[in-house]
């Protein structure tokens, strides 16, 4: 079948099986391999993409859904090389570790902050629910966030916490 | 940025993270070799059944089906060895019969892997069922045996007190029996369940092979924690020279032991790549990872303290049936055996464990974040809470009372009998205690218990054993000799300055999102004083990385971390000569300081490392005697493996109507040594804490009694989420190990070894009032729940 | 992970679509494909058509029609969370799924899907709903009470579609609680309860429970509402209307919890609900 759409800004137009999930599209047919597949129940959220603004699960929608939608991934997230705030904030509060939850967590971020520039901690934790990290258990995920969320109000973020001073009895 | 004395190197951005926030990251399944065709399993429905006959026509007919292999055509090249070979190796594919759900029965390869998926559906094997057996005890009784040729399903003891020193067992059997008879002791027994988890990297394993006919040499890129060892493993396999094969692991997207195995497939997608002289791969899907990948723990065991009622511990005893699954894998046995380096933590007292390795048909277990040492301080930590309850003691006064002194460091020996190198463990509870503020904690509790809240508070001690390790190990059978690795457990590390004055520096090490490419680039700055930035650390390549072991068991930093620490003052000694050459000074004279050499006291008289890195690669220039270039590969064998340690605490509030478990506060105070980057540390604990508490409040891989795992897929199998979990309160004591150069201990596993008893002795805290003394873990709602009931009606929880 | 092969068909009206599930052995509709699409990657489910209702305008609305509000078949977990409807119903959606679930998942669809630990069904049950359902010979109304047949099972004939609910406007005030499974108000639910009471002149006027993760679909708990109407609502007496909340109810058992603490967990959900209901009032 006939799909087309808009990818990070690009029309994009291919002919696909209609089994075919839009993360194996995106992954296969377009080569962006950012996005990522972690399980196949609608899980774990390392596929995440923006579907029209939308934080989805690209690995529960089929390539044929997606015609006529404009799609946003990790890829191209940045502007020209500079980071997008989120991504930013990933960096500067170790929000990653092995790196393969991190396009479907930032991408679930910046669906937020899109929705809410300042997000309490509560509601950052739940804009992430549905993204499964195995490595951070979200503390730097969170702050992370809250970093970005600071950038993009202007502010100053908030320091880290892991300079601890060694304490003494 | 800030750093503190005990910090080696600061909290500097990771190098790894520019490509992975931006989707550049390349995982084993983001990789495509031109011609690729793709794999599929068929595997059992059965956990025990015959395979009568295995019919492939069907599928090899179908269109874009390239082969189906069964057992017979992969016979030849035998089953991957493990490293202590008891019970039976899993066979490449079953050959004959099947011995647990999901084992892999026929491999098919076809154009995509949805088509190698239909194929394998088209595959028909028949089956005819035969009792399985999955639970421990019945497993343990042999009623029903997992494979007929063995003698019985338990295939191996490990019993010690203290380890290795059958008199010393029996004396300490001696003294724990006289202690129980003395009246003015209590004993404090408890069964108790350390359930089985699926590890759960978000990264499915995958692997692609290549095989070039021409130069006789495989290419095979993994999701692997063991590089060289899968590089061993399959030269071993196909006959070859380990040199021949090359094995790349790429971005690994999370390991937790789990990926420190060699796996059957990938040994059967190298074959038949070289069977169909295609490259082909194979990905995971979630679905088939529970009973492909290993699974941790699984344990039963009894832990019983005799102690006086003033808090002195006469006697620990546990006793354990440890689940080792139907085939034995790379490290399967040797698990449980980490759990008696740390039977008796931080204490001393006199300690008897006797943990029966028992086979059963289900899938292999075998490493996962902390293997062996959560389940041994599980126990350990659960019953001195409650024989801490017995006697009415504060659990932080049991403990300190039962400490292995500090008098006693550097080299106490434990009771089980192994050398400890560094600790100070009453420091650390005082911190934690002050630091924490437990008094204000217990306070809190029960101001919230007068407002009818049950709100409970745990407070645990543990020691890890990590850094492997002392090539001593290698006697003990610990090894991949056969694969042609080093016998031992070396560090390695190669340091390279280049000529336009930059650094590669390379590892043995096999990350899966530690930050080894920022924490040895620390290391390497830190001795020559050029900027990280310059600095390009690669691993994961056995084709030009330094032979090396891998990452597991919160080694890299202390073993391999060293191993690069050596070789940076090793090239540091050479650009020395060649500054004191060139600078007509001597070479004592040398300081290296900015980036640059120069002569103590004339810091005009400097060279840049450019400079002395460009007259190192021309040999002309150098003394005489000296060989050209700027390079040094050292090798590290630890004395001893290195004990982090520590004390954490948790509270949590109980809804008694439901049964639900909220937790509200976690506290960590972890002393790893010396630290070298804070914020990849304590990220090390952030996830540490989140698989021992996913451990302690919802993961279980639950089998039914036919061998079905009931709880395969993540609906089922739920990992914490960011709502699951609070915000961390850490914080650190600094006691630095006296084996290494850098005095780093480790910090991969700690938070997971420290927490679930934190957890569980909380809730058991929150809930004792209402009689309950135990509850197993997954600490789920309906076990809260039925635990209450139980002790209310007055039946034992 | 890769569905067998299906053929797709993306008709641009409810007739069309209807049209299409007749034509074919085994179809299934699809909107937003939250349960359909993991249950065919798993390839415990594989219908020959799938029937993508996503591209048919004018469904994804929700509408004030005086007497009732009407939910069309695309209006998402997000849209319902996010709505005046009544606080029940708001609550089951905003803690279905997660948020990208939420924003592609449907309630209609989460209706038609009948899941045994759903949300929404009780909602939709205890606010006495409507389903629209449209099938080759027309469209026919079904009350909610008669919807949830069985494990994912409703009463939709294979050829016909859940182009709509219609949640009454029948004053008072409602409330959902449950037990995820991660605890609180995470996931699927353990158990939960949705409730509806009206009070009149200080007595309890009319009421409606239904419970969800206990039996096989939602269903309504009749006992309670029976001991409750004609009291006076006080703690009391929601104790011991609560205790009536499984009353002709069948109790499952299944990984989550046994018989006896689900039928406890009934009850104790049964009693917040409407002790959180009654709160409004």
């Amino acid at each position: 079948m006939k799909v087309s759409m808009t990818i990070n800004g690009r029309e994009v137009s291919a002919d696909v099986e209609p089994r075919t999930l839009l993360v194996h599209f995106l992954r296969e047919d377009q080569r962006l391999t950012g996005t990522h597949v972690g399980c196949e129940t609608s899980y774990c959220g390392a596929c995440t993409v923006l579907v029209d603004d939308q934080p989805t699960k690209s690995c529960t929608m089929l390539a044929v859904q997606a015609e006529g939608t404009s799609i946003r991934t990790i890829e191209g997230l940045a502007d020209n090389g500079t980071l997008h705030p989120v991504q930013e904030g990933f960096w500067e509060r170790h929000g990653l570790q092995c790196g393969f939850c991190t396009p479907g967590m930032i991408m679930a971020a910046v669906g937020l902050l899109e929705q809410n520039q300042s997000p309490s901690e509560t509601e950052i934790r739940h804009a992430i629910e549905g993204n499964l990290c195995r490595c951070t258990g979200y503390h730097n995920i969170v702050r992370s966030v809250e970093y970005a969320a600071a950038k993009t109000r202007g502010e100053e973020p908030p320091a880290p916490d892991w300079n601890h001073e060694e304490v003494s009895a | 940025m800030t750093t503190t004395t005990s910090v080696l190197g600061g909290a500097i951005r990771r190098r790894e993270d520019p490509a992975l926030i931006q989707g550049e990251g390349r995982y084993v399944d983001d990789i495509k070799l031109s011609g690729t065709v793709h794999a599929a399993f068929v595997r059992s429905p059965y956990a025990h059944a015959r395979i009568a006959s295995i019919d492939t026509l069907r599928a090899e007919e179908m269109e874009g089906v390239h082969a189906v292999y069964v057992a017979e055509d992969v016979r030849h090249l035998g089953p991957v060895l493990a490293q202590v070979p008891v019970g039976k190796l899993r066979p490449l594919l079953a050959d004959g019969m099947a011995s647990h759900v999901g084992e892999s029965v026929a491999m098919v390869v076809a154009d995509s892997r949805a088509l190698a998926d239909d194929a394998a559906e088209a595959v028909d094997v028949d089956y005819e069922p035969l009792p399985a057996v999955v639970d421990l005890k019945q497993a343990a009784s042999d009623k029903v045996k997992v494979h007929d040729e063995l003698d019985s399903n338990i295939i191996l003891t490990w019993e010690c007190g203290p380890w290795g020193n059958e008199e010393g067992i029996a004396q300490t059997k001696e003294e724990i029996a006289q202690a129980k008879q003395r009246d003015d002791v209590v004993v404090v027994s408890q069964e108790m369940i350390n359930q089985r988890l699926i590890p759960t990297a978000i990264e499915p394993r995958a692997v692609l092979a290549d095989w070039n006919r021409g130069y006789q040499r495989f290419e095979v890129y993994s999701s692997t924690q063991v590089p060289h060892a899968l590089a061993g493993a399959i030269a071993k396999t196909f006959g070859l020279a380990s040199n021949s094969v090359r094995v790349l692991a790429p971005e690994v997207g999370g390991g937790f032991g789990a990926k420190l195995n060699i796996y059957n497939d990938e040994v059967l997608v190298a074959f038949a790549a070289q069977q169909l002289g295609r490259p082909v791969k194979y990905t995971e899907e979630r679905r088939e990872s529970p009973n492909s990948t290993i699974q941790g723990r699984g344990w039963v065991g009894t832990a019983t303290v005799t102690g006086t009622r003033d808090g002195e511990v006469l006697g620990y005893e546990l006793h354990a049936l440890c689940d080792m699954g139907a085939y034995t894998q790379n490290f399967t046995v040797a698990i449980p055996f980490l759990g008696v380096f740390v039977g008796s933590g931080q204490y001393k007292f006199p300690i008897h464990m006797k943990l029966d390795c028992v086979t059963t048909h289900t899938m292999t277990t075998d490493a996962y974040r902390g293997a062996g040492r959560p389940e041994a301080i599980y126990y350990l930590e659960r019953i001195l809470d409650e024989y801490a309850a017995a006697i009415g003691m504060d659990p932080a006064d049991v403990r300190r009372r039962n400490y292995i002194p500090a008098s006693e460091f550097p080299g106490a020996t434990a009771p089980v009998g192994f050398a400890v190198d560094t600790g100070d463990y009453e420091k650390n509870l005082d911190a934690a205690l002050k630091h924490f503020g437990w008094d204000a904690l217990l306070q809190e509790r029960d101001l919230a218990r007068e407002e009818g809240r049950n709100v409970g508070v745990g407070l645990t001690s543990y020691v890890e054993v990590c850094g492997f390790g002392p090539s001593a190990l290698a006697d003990l059978g610990f090894s991949w000799s056969e694969y042609g690795l080093p016998s031992s457990f070396n560090g390695s590390g190669l340091v390279r300055v280049n000529p336009d004055g930059s650094v590669t520096t390379i590892i043995g090490t096999g990350p899966t999102g530690q930050g080894h490419e920022t924490t040895w680039a620390q290391i390497v700055s830190r001795q020559l004083g050029i900027d990280e930035e310059k600095i390009r650390v690669r691993h994961g390549d056995t084709a030009e990385s330094p032979m090396g072991i891998g990452t597991f068991g919160s080694r890299s930093a202390a073993v391999d971390g060293p191993a690069t620490h050596q070789a940076a003052l090793e090239v540091k000694a050479k650009a020395a000569k060649i500054a004191a050459h060139l600078l007509e000074a001597a070479e004592e004279d040398i300081r290296f300081e900015n980036g640059q050499a120069h002569v103590a006291g004339s810091p005009d008289r400097s060279l840049s490392w450019e400079e002395l890195a460009k007259a190192a690669y021309q040999p002309h220039l150098l003394p005489e005697g000296l060989a050209g270039g700027l390079e040094a590969h050292s090798v590290f064998s630890p004395a001893n493996a290195t004990w982090p340690f520590g004390t954490h605490i948790a509270m949590v509030e109980v809804d008694t109507d439901t049964g639900d478990v909220d937790l509200l506060r976690y506290l960590a105070m972890d002393d790893c040594g010396t630290v070298i980057n804070p914020m990849i540390v304590d990220g090390q604990i952030h996830g540490g804490l989140a698989q021992g508490i996913g451990q302690a409040l919802f993961e279980d891989a639950i089998y039914d009694g036919d061998g079905n795992l009931l709880t395969g897929s993540l609906v089922d199998y739920p990992l914490p989420t960011a709502t699951d979990l609070p915000t961390f309160e850490l914080a650190r004591t600094v006691t630095p190990t006296d084996i290494n150069p850098l005095g780093v201990k480790g910090i991969g596993e700690a938070g997971t070894i420290g927490s679930a008893q934190t957890i569980v002795n909380a809730v058991v805290d929150a809930l004792r009032a209402l009689g309950v003394k135990h509850i197993d873990m997954p600490l789920r709602p309906k076990r809260v729940w039925q635990a209450i009931q139980a002790a209310q009606n007055g039946s034992d929880s | 992970m890769f569905p067998r092969k299906f053929d797709y068909v993306a008709p641009s009206s409810i007739d069309e679509a209807v049209a299409a599930l007749s034509d074919s052995e085994f179809a299934k509709v699809m909107a937003g494909g939250m349960s359909l699409i993991p249950m065919m990657k798993l390839r415990l489910l594989s219908p020959e058509t799938v029937v993508d209702i996503g591209r048919i305008p004018g469904l994804d609305e929700i509408r004030d029609e005086g007497d009732y509000v009407s939910i069309g078949a695309l209006v998402r977990h997000a849209q319902t969370a996010a709505s005046n409807l009544p606080q029940a119903l708001v609550d089951a959606a905003s803690w279905t799924g997660d948020v990208q679930v939420r924003n592609r998942g449907t309630t209609c669809g989460a209706a038609a899907h009948s899941d045994i630990a759903a949300d929404q069904t009780a909602a939709v049950l205890a606010l006495g709903a409507t389903m629209i359902a449209q099938g080759p010979n027309g469209t026919r109304e079904i009350p909610s009470s008669e919807f949830f047949v069985d494990a994912m099972t409703s009463a939709l004939e294979p050829d016909e579609i859940l182009t709509e609910i219609r949640i009454p406007k029948i004053g008072g005030a409602t409330a959902y609680d449950k037990l995820g499974r991660r605890g609180g108000h995470t996931d699927y639910a353990v158990a939960g309860a949705a409730a509806w009471v009206q009070k009149d002149n200080g007595s309890i006027s009319g009421c409606r429970v239904a419970l969800t993760g206990v039996g096989t679909n939602a269903t309504l708990a009749e006992g309670v509402a029976e001991a409750l109407v004609g009291t006076d609502g006080s703690e009391q007496a929601v104790k011991e209307a609560a205790e009536r909340a499984t009353d002709g109810v069948t109790v499952l058992e299944d990984l989550y919890g046994s018989e006896e603490y689900k039928a406890h967990l009934a009850k104790v959900f049964t009693r917040r609900a409407l002790t959180q209901a009654l709160s409004f009032l």
